[in-house]
């Protein structure tokens, strides 16, 4: 065959479906690299101590990793598979969130009720703001202006102008909240809370709560019904919310805010992820140690494949 | 379902903008506790801390602090320790007279009941897991946080039942406690379906155990304990003061696991605990105790955190207040054991999971999947509404 053809083949195949996912396993200190297409595991990646919230860079040549136990970021170039450089991040360091400046990242430090800015180009940190106890959850307006930090014991949504690094409101929520997520105009936001077992939307012009949506789920405990990550699909009319040890995605209607359908995953599904193209949701599968991945047309789970010890994060890179 | 506003979303909305609130008076909580001077424990690894209970309430308040911050509310620890009950009722009496009315009781029953007359006071109840407390004996003033030994029976026998270890030796000590434990280990027998084969009190006295040789004598104690017994799955010890417990494990007759008060043994928390997020709490604790959370430390801070909850959840830092919220049903706690914790409006028990933990790793979380319940899989352990002898709240 000649050189060219193969080339050409290869370019196709590889940009039907280039995408990669990455996954975080929080036992075995791995990222578990996987082909978006396929499923296939492409590599597996060591980094530090109980990684946990994974980031990826604004050209997405690097992916920014909190390794709780090591109390830093791990910086992972996505060419190479090698932790290339460190970044300071304050203590246990849990979920992260970037800035669309792509050099402001936001850091939730778990033990000791900080949420820390760092710059990730100067590798420095530029401030550290109070917020509650066990902060995790990590929300930036899509306008860059805020970003919602959800502290799990205080059980509130921090919202911190992020320019002043001053919080202006604090919105109580359902008991342990664990995710922040801004609808794509940056009109209001959602936060799940674990422990109380609900959504909050909460609005942008005066910080309110604008309502609840609760779940429930014949034969399984309203205990075992515990939110934590979402994401929005692409047009953004629907909400899709890992319910935990519910072991069930839920997808929320965002106009109505009717819970439409539940969809069975692994066990106790922790954190999604949208694909490039918008068509499925990837999740994380904490105790099963696998990731499912869901149409989204066809309102069904099409597969799981197995990572690592104890997924948690995960994210696409186009 | 879309509920347009709940409760909680309208609590919230008043609250608004928290950033703004007034700085409130501080809310006083006291700390009482009885700790008379101990008897020689059956073991040198783990001797008694000190300061166990308390260390667990400054953790709650400290986190309450951090909350309080947003909100405009502060609180603060009456800290008071006796070694005999009189005085601890006038450590109780002077609590009061400062104006506290909130009173985390790190107190054996029947003082319990003493503290709960005086007037002014509303007690949690961190160490008393007695089962009259929640029944014939309650009190509208006390909040029970730990779990009662009926809890802790129900929360056994529910495993048993799934493992299908049916056949029970029941090893009885001689301390009134004991005697408690083991009526609650029958009462939950007959609950779940298991059969108590052989219910045997332990008189062996266990002085000389740590001495040279001791471990032959208590050897022979325990095979002798042993022989002889009917058929059985597991032997069950009700040895609260932990004095011989350990003595039976490796030493019956026939190989047979051990339980209870010491082996697999159901509680309201151990070091071993890390799900739910509990890590970040045992860190914390370890951080500012330099040692693990015991299960008096972990009801203490839940204590402290239900009281800080209700304050945020209430907005307000009047006692009374707080106290009818934590009684209502829109009161939730997050305990790190992936469940909300509540109190039960029948008798003012905690709802919570029981963890089921052997020394150095959490063997099974109580209640068991099956046990089903129309209200809460929660109130499968202890005394559930219909069965209440409860008729003060």
């Amino acid at each position: 065959m000649p050189r060219a053809l193969i080339l050409a083949l290869l370019l196709c195949c590889a940009t039907a479906r280039a995408e990669t996912i990455m996954v975080s396993n929080e036992k075995d200190n791995t990222i578990t690299v996987l082909d978006g297409g396929t499923l296939k595991l492409v590599r597996t990646v060591k980094v530090g101590e109980r990684p946990r919230g994974i980031v990826l860079s604004r050209d997405g040549r690097h992916l920014y990793v909190c390794v709780g136990d090591s109390d830093r970021i791990d910086v992972v170039d996505t060419t190479t598979w090698r932790v290339v450089r460190h970044l300071p991040s304050g203590s246990d360091p849990e979920r992260a969130a970037l800035h669309p400046d792509g050099r402001r990242l936001f850091v939730a430090n778990e033990d000791d009720n900080m949420v820390t800015v760092v710059d990730v180009d100067r590798g420095l940190v530029l401030q550290e703001i109070p917020v509650g106890v066990e902060p995790e959850g990590l929300g930036l307006s899509p306008d860059g202006r805020y970003v919602v930090n959800t502290s799990e014991t205080t059980s509130m949504a921090h919202v911190i102008e992020v320019d002043s690094g001053k919080i202006v409101a604090n919105v109580l929520v359902g008991a342990r909240p664990r995710f922040a997520l801004w609808e794509p105009d940056g009109k209001r936001f959602w936060v799940s809370s674990e422990i109380g077992g609900t959504l909050t939307l909460i609005g942008a012009d005066d910080w309110r709560a604008l309502g609840e949506v609760r779940f429930s789920i014949p034969g399984v405990p309203a205990e075992a019904v515990q939110p934590v990550g979402m994401v929005l699909s692409g047009d953004g009319t629907k909400l899709f919310v890992a319910l935990g040890p519910a072991n069930r995605v839920a997808v929320v209607d965002v106009a109505s805010r009717q819970v439409e359908r539940m969809l069975l995953v692994g066990q106790r599904v922790w954190n999604l992820a949208l694909s490039t193209d918008g068509t499925r949701v990837f999740t994380t599968n904490g105790v099963s140690n696998d990731l499912s991945m869901i149409d989204i047309q066809a309102m069904r789970v099409l597969r799981s494949v197995p990572v690592g010890q104890a997924p948690w994060g995960v994210v696409v890179k186009p | 379902m879309a509920i347009p506003l709940a409760r909680r979303a309208v609590l919230a909305a008043t609250l608004l903008p928290l950033a703004a609130a007034a700085q409130a008076a501080p809310l006083p909580i006291g700390y009482l506790s009885l700790r008379p001077p101990r008897p020689v424990a059956s073991t040198l690894i783990e001797p008694p801390p000190a300061d166990e209970g308390v260390q667990g309430a400054r953790l709650g308040l400290a986190d309450n602090a951090t909350t309080g911050r947003f909100t405009g509310q502060s609180f603060t620890l009456g800290e008071r320790r006796a070694e005999e009950p009189e005085a601890a009722l006038e450590a109780l009496r002077a609590l009061l007279a400062t104006g506290i009315r909130l009173v985390v009781a790190d107190l054996p029953a029947e003082l319990l009941l003493q503290a709960a007359a005086e007037p002014g006071a509303v007690l949690l109840n961190i160490a008393a897991p007695d089962d009259a407390l929640r029944n014939a004996d309650c009190r509208r003033n006390i909040l029970h946080v730990l779990p009662s030994r009926a809890m802790l029976a129900d929360a056994l026998a529910q495993y048993l039942a799934v493992k299908r270890w049916r056949n029970i030796f029941l090893a009885v000590g001689p301390a009134p406690g004991d005697l408690l434990y083991a009526e609650a280990v029958r009462r939950a027998a007959r609950k779940f379906g298991l059969r108590i084969v052989l219910d045997k009190p332990w008189t062996h006295e266990p002085g000389a155990q740590r001495t040279d040789t001791g471990h032959m004598s208590i050897a022979a104690e325990a095979a002798r304990f042993t022989q002889g017994a009917p058929a059985y799955d597991i032997l069950v010890v009700a040895d609260e003061g932990g004095t011989w417990g350990d003595s039976l494990a490796w030493r019956t007759t026939d190989p047979r696991p051990v339980a209870g008060t010491q082996g697999l043994t159901p509680t309201i928390w151990s070091p071993v605990h890390e799900q739910w997020g509990a890590t970040q709490l045992q860190r914390r604790f370890r951080a500012q105790a330099g040692r693990p959370m015991t299960p008096l430390d972990q009801a203490a801070w839940l204590a402290l955190r239900a009281v800080g909850e209700g304050a945020v959840r209430a907005g307000t830092t009047d006692p009374a207040r707080i106290v009818a919220f934590l009684r209502s049903p829109a009161f939730e706690l997050a305990g790190f054991k992936g469940a909300r914790l509540s109190f039960r409006d029948w008798d003012g028990q905690l709802r919570q999971p029981v963890l089921l933990a052997a020394p150095r790793a959490l063997v099974a979380v109580s209640p068991q999947p099956g046990f089903q319940h129309r209200f809460s899989e929660l109130d499968t352990l202890g005394t559930d509404r219909p069965e209440t002898q409860c008729r003060a709240p």
